[in-house]
């Protein structure tokens, strides 16, 4: 079975490698590489796979997930500039995948004993774009 | 990693199949069949799964696809009579199913020009004809 929790940040970010010129930056990112920054809200779904628990009827108990997010995402991303604000995008572009991907990597630890896992992270840049992470399949490792 | 990217065409269809009489017609697709048609704001998600590039972060360059699906799907499909604008739909009942297999058809035909590594690939489409009707086809 497969439940999900929504949770929404708002952020700051810009696209763009040091290694490359203003110029590549935007061929390769277009207006997100724009030097000083933008935002969005981001809408975060973390779902979770288990059968429920007989006694409690819960495959995760949902008040404590929504605790996790907050502690692992809400509170370091919200209202924050990730490239300065929010390690590791003083290091890596904060791209929806990057940032996805991240995410998991922040919450995975949290469900590697109990009787539910971690299934996928979506990530919703804008209402238009979003990202589903599973962790490292094959196809990530190219 | 699968990154999805929303789309929006507005277009209008009747589905009628010449095969069928009139009452058959009337009988299997309801108003749907009214001889002038009708039209829908139709959604049409696109995903693309690949890895994602170390240095740029990113599984598609969103642009290139925007480009793609533009050229090989909106630029025909958005503001148009389906079943009188499209040579697809000439012999063919524009119904969701078979839109989505023609938008399907397009995809993938025009993909290794715009992405001709080994990645990233067309996971799949979604097309959503209503709030109430959606269609979802994996590559």
């Amino acid at each position: 079975m497969l439940i999900t929790r929504r949770a929404e940040f708002s952020a700051s970010h810009v696209c763009a490698q040091r290694t490359l010129s203003p110029e590549q930056n935007k061929q390769l990112y277009g207006a997100a590489a724009n030097p000083n920054g933008h935002g969005h809200n981001y809408v975060l779904e973390v779902t979770l796979e288990g059968e429920p628990d007989p006694v409690t009827g819960m495959v995760f108990d949902l008040k404590k997930l929504k605790e996790l997010i907050q502690q692992a995402v809400i509170d370091p991303m919200d209202h924050r500039f990730l490239n300065y604000e929010v390690p590791p995008f003083d290091k890596i572009v904060p791209t929806t995948e990057n940032v996805a991907a991240e995410i998991w990597r922040r919450l995975e630890p949290h469900f590697q004993a109990g009787r539910a896992h971690l299934n996928n992270v979506r990530l919703y840049e804008t209402e238009d774009l979003y990202v589903d992470y599973a962790g490292l399949v094959a196809e990530d490792l190219g | 990693m699968r990154v999805t990217r929303r789309y929006r065409f507005a277009a209008s269809h009747r589905l009628h199949s010449a095969a069928l009489n009139e009452d058959h017609n009337r009988e299997l697709y309801g108003k749907c069949s009214n001889p002038y048609g009708h039209g829908h704001d139709y959604v049409l998600d696109v995903t693309a799964i690949g890895p994602a590039d170390p240095a740029s972060g990113q599984v598609v360059h969103v642009a290139t696809l925007d480009r793609l699906v533009s050229e090989a799907v909106l630029k025909d499909f958005d503001h148009r009579y389906l079943n009188a604008d499209l040579g697809e739909f000439q012999a063919l009942v524009p119904t969701s199913e078979n839109i989505i297999r023609v938008i399907e058809d397009r995809l993938t035909a025009h993909w290794p020009d715009a992405f001709p590594g080994e990645w990233p690939r067309l996971e799949g489409i979604r097309l959503r004809e209503t709030r109430r009707n959606v269609f979802e086809l994996k590559s």
